[in-house]
């Protein structure tokens, strides 16, 4: 796994500013994302992790700079913008409610309707293909445990609801994947789950965007890590490059780049 | 690699395990929530019919659909509210405004029924949408935004009529339409059942079938989910809030014609009684979980226990206490319902 | 969705669906079952405005003591509060559909004209009560009292007892939210007897605010609502004394209210210049009187309304006549009498003494 350096990025943030009231959250952070990649983010509590995936997703509007998509200068009002031009994201809330089923978790706020008369002038959804197509995305990534695909969400154990969130990124991200500390929550068995679930998305084309203080599982599937400090950039390290206890290191301040 | 069968949940038996009872009666209370009211709507009925068999009588079944059909209407509203996880406790306030709006000016300003009965409509969905505003964008605690207005609406109405009452007779005959006789079969029903009935299966649709339906369940569910998932939230917020102020105002049509006139008296405590029908119907309180149908049978169920205590000869001071006896039942079975290991 | 019903799960069900039915069985037997169809015994139901008014209270007793003599068998109903029509509307069917012989109704307005007429076309005794329905046709009978004519006494009673000074009246009506007949008829007889233009009778507050009664100059200082209740009483007069502390004649809906009034004007150090005229003539507010909180009172029977109704209900089921109305009126008047204890020349009254023994 080494590092591709393809001429444009895929995804590109230049000099992202953030403030909330007298609080910097994000302090002129630049951020490269290139096809084909897993990019972790690490930092520790407060520096800028979640501010940062908010403002490439659309959930926060940054004060200044710049993104750019494949380098054309985008900017997103809304999260539904960002997923339009294909980022999926799967936020430490997973973003999902919990009383609906995984199918309807699945197509939530992109509904499917059905042909014709009935969906244009009745809207009448296509509950059929919904749950055709999400069974499919669950399958898709490997995730054997889930088999009714009308189940709600809430019956979920953790690690499945996780699973059934990557699988909806990946089902609808075209150009990005972020995920927001995806394996916080879970055990061992249920992390695994997940990490073979990143790696196929990486094997499918998709460059991911990883949000994680959990280094061995960092380790295990980035090809290159962003380390967020005090609301701005610390570098950009390689797991070949340095080892965890560098990464922390740095992360802390206890060492420089 | 699968995880171990115990991490699922409460589907179909397909692990092989064997849940308990209580568990799986949970768990289709759970995606039903509409069948704890009809089993005690039954009960009562047939309690009621043991006491006194006038009670299963197409005349007593008649009375008790035309009885409830004003509050049924409300509580299509109340329920789309409570839904987002909102209250309406404007909701007979903007009723009543619609009626004696409508009344007053075909009264005073001759218009015509048709004409006056639009007004009232249009009279609702403003007041709705003004419901919507405040909570949607100015962000108020459903709660405190529809106190207010129904102290407003409360206003508005009496310093149009006056707080008095015009009889059906003074009145276009289209305003009291809803009163007309329709029999089906061996039951005696209205224009104005009629109404309500496809006010039902027109929300139901929406709610069921369409995508603005799914949303309205997703917001109350997890309004901040279903912002990250691209719904516009606020949107959802209004055009709820909007639709139920419409049907508050079809609601005030039905009113006249079951009155026999337009009074601010037609429908006293109607915001408490329209939640008590929506959570006694298995509608949950905190929004995401519910429906039309467990309302209209929670109307059914309040108005059966007037008729059926009134049949069986119980003073009034009971019917009130049985009433809140069963909202207590009602609101704990939801609670034990919501618990749902995950 | 398959089953989850299996045997084990119906069983729970329906043992909770048991407990709940022996629930509901419990409190249906709280009130009458006589089975339908006991030969003698005629079934009446009794319609009230609301549950909790003293007046309407003293009136169920009434009925229900002259029930037991009757062989009727009372069912208790009502609005939910003093207004609530639909909710008499709803009491009025399930009657007719309980198959009741007759009804005694205390009508909270004219929107349940149409379900008494229909209850009349089922064969039903309609009897109105303490309010006449209007048109006044509409009930077989009615016993009631002229409230108008109560309030005219009191009026009456208060422009002689202030005769030659200059008046600043309080109104202390029932609601301001709704026009209710008594709140409006006591309302107006008030400044009828008083000499005061009322303009339009059918409306509350809308009298000039200034001018001449017939013993002198008048001013309104406030027009409040109390909803009939001591502390809405206190309430409105605390709002009226804001307003103009030279009050001097303070007209209320009923004597809880004026009761209410009286601890304003105390904490405020007035009772002493104010004279307080009420409407209802419960013991309370007899007691009231003798005691000179409050100057005068119109006394009505509630309870002689109640036992006339039942026992006329139950005679003419049984086949027999009405009583005739009272001269003059189109229904039949169970009487007002003024009491006080200080007598004015031209107004007949009768002393808190006498009135304590025909007390409510």
């Amino acid at each position: 796994m080494t590092t591709t350096t393809t001429a444009t990025p895929v995804l590109a943030a230049r000099e992202l500013r953030k403030n909330f009231g007298r609080v910097v959250g994000l302090d002129g952070v630049s951020l490269d994302l290139y096809a084909g990649e897993v990019l972790a983010i690490i930092g520790d509590n407060g520096a800028g992790k979640s501010t940062l995936i908010k403002c490439l997703t659309g959930a926060l509007v940054p004060d200044s700079g710049t993104l750019a998509i494949d380098g054309e200068i985008v900017s997103f009002k809304r999260p539904q913008d960002a997923q339009e031009r294909g980022i999926e994201t799967v936020y430490q809330t997973l973003a999902m409610a919990p009383a609906l089923d995984i199918a309807s978790n699945m197509f939530l706020g992109r509904e499917l309707r059905q042909r014709g008369i009935a969906g244009s002038v009745f809207r009448r959804l296509d509950k059929k293909e919904m749950r055709r197509r999400s069974y499919e995305a669950v399958q898709k990534l490997g995730i054997q445990t889930i088999q009714n695909i009308t189940q709600s969400v809430e019956t979920l154990s953790g690690g499945q609801r996780q699973a059934v969130a990557v699988a909806r990124a990946a089902e609808f991200g075209s150009k990005v994947v972020v995920l927001d500390e995806p394996t916080a929550a879970l055990g061992v068995k249920e992390s695994g789950l997940v990490l073979d679930a990143i790696k196929s998305l990486k094997d499918r084309g998709l460059p991911v965007i990883l949000i994680s203080h959990n280094m061995p599982h960092v380790w295990e599937v980035a090809d290159r890590i962003h380390i967020q400090r005090l609301g701005g950039s610390a570098g950009v390290i390689t797991p070949q490059s340095h080892n965890m206890t560098d990464g922390v290191a740095i992360m802390t301040g206890a060492a420089k780049l | 690699m699968s995880l171990t069968t115990t991490n699922i949940g409460t589907v179909n038996g397909l692990t092989g395990q064997r849940q308990s009872v209580s568990r799986r009666l949970q768990h289709l209370l759970h995606t039903n929530p509409w069948v704890s009211p009809l089993v005690i709507l039954v009960l009562s009925i047939a309690i009621f019919t043991i006491i006194n068999p006038a009670f299963a009588q197409p005349r007593a079944i008649s009375l008790l659909i035309q009885q409830t059909a004003v509050i049924a209407a409300l509580g299509v509203g109340q329920t789309l509210v409570i839904l987002t996880a909102g209250i309406d406790l404007s909701v007979g306030a903007v009723s009543i405004l619609a009626t004696m709006l409508s009344a007053v000016l075909a009264q005073d300003a001759g218009l015509p029924g048709w004409v006056a009965i639009i007004v009232g409509v249009l009279t609702g969905t403003i007041g709705g949408l003004f419901n919507g505003f405040l909570v949607s964008k100015l962000k108020l605690p459903p709660f405190i935004g529809t106190l207010g207005t129904l102290s407003i609406f409360t206003a508005i109405s009496l310093l149009l009529s006056g707080g008095r009452s015009i009889q059906a007779t003074e009145l276009p005959a289209e305003m009291s339409a809803g009163g007309e006789r329709v029999p089906i079969g061996p039951f005696d029903l209205n224009i104005g059942v009629l109404v309500v009935i496809a006010i039902y299966i027109v929300v139901g649709y929406a709610l069921s079938q369409t995508g603005w339906g799914r949303h309205v369940y997703a917001v109350g569910d997890d309004a901040e989910a279903a912002r990250l998932s691209g719904i516009r939230v606020n949107r959802v917020l209004l055009s709820v809030y909007a639709v139920a102020g419409l049907i508050y105002g079809i609601a005030a049509w039905v009113l006249i014609g079951r009155a026999g006139a337009a009074t601010p008296n037609g429908i006293v405590d109607a915001n408490l009684a329209s939640i008590t029908a929506v959570v006694i119907g298995g509608t949950s309180l905190f929004g995401g979980r519910g429906g039309i149908i467990g309302t209209v049978l929670g109307a059914l169920i309040i108005q059966s226990f007037t008729i059926g205590l009134s049949l069986a000869g119980v003073d009034d001071q009971f019917r009130v206490l049985a009433v809140g006896f069963l909202v207590i039942f009602a609101v704990a079975a939801d609670q034990w319902i919501r618990k749902v290991r995950a | 969705m398959t089953s989850v019903f299996t045997s084990k799960v119906a069983r729970r069900a329906f043992a909770a669906a048991t407990a709940v039915a022996v629930g509901l069985t419990m409190s249906a037997c709280a009130g009458d079952t006589a089975a339908p169809g006991a030969d003698d015994e005629v079934k009446v139901t009794l319609i009230l405005k609301d549950l909790v008014n003293p007046f309407f209270v003293a009136l169920q007793k009434g009925a229900e003591a002259q029930a037991e003599k009757d062989g009727v068998n009372l069912t208790i109903a009502s609005g939910k509060k003093d207004g609530d029509e639909e909710g008499q509307i709803q009491a009025i069917e399930n009657a007719v559909l309980k198959g009741e012989d007759g009804i005694l109704v205390l009508p909270a307005g004219p929107a349940v004209n149409s379900a008494i007429t229909k209850a009349r076309e089922a064969g039903l005794v309609v009897i109105a009560l303490d309010t006449p329905p209007d048109p006044i046709d509409t009930t077989d009978q009615t016993f009631a009292t002229d409230n108008f004519e109560a309030g005219k006494l009191i009026g009456e009673w208060a422009a002689s007892a202030t005769a030659g000074t200059d008046v600043v009246i309080a109104l202390l009506d029932q609601f301001d939210d709704r026009i209710i007949q008594t709140d409006l008829n006591r309302d107006q007889g008030f400044l009828t007897g008083m000499g005061i233009d009322t303009a339009d009778l059918g409306q509350n507050g809308d009298e000039a605010q200034t001018g001449t009664f017939s013993g002198g100059n008048y001013t309104i200082a406030c027009q409040e609502a109390t909803t009939g209740a001591e502390d809405g009483g206190r309430e409105a007069m605390e709002n009226c004394l804001t307003a103009n502390s030279d009050i001097n004649l303070v007209y209320t809906i009923n004597e809880p209210s004026a009761a209410g009034a009286y601890k304003a004007l105390q904490a405020a150090g007035l009772e002493k210049d104010v004279k307080i005229v009420s409407i209802d003539g419960s013991c309370e507010g007899v007691a009231n009187v003798a005691s000179g909180i409050i100057s005068a009172t119109s006394q009505q029977y509630p309870v002689n309304m109640a036992t006339l109704g039942v026992e006329t209900i139950a005679s003419v089921v049984r086949g027999g006549d009405y009583p005739p109305v009272s001269d003059g009126l189109d229904f039949y008047n169970t009487g007002t009498a003024l009491v006080t204890d200080a007598t004015q020349d031209g107004v007949d009254s009768i002393t808190s003494e006498e009135a304590t023994e025909i007390c409510w």
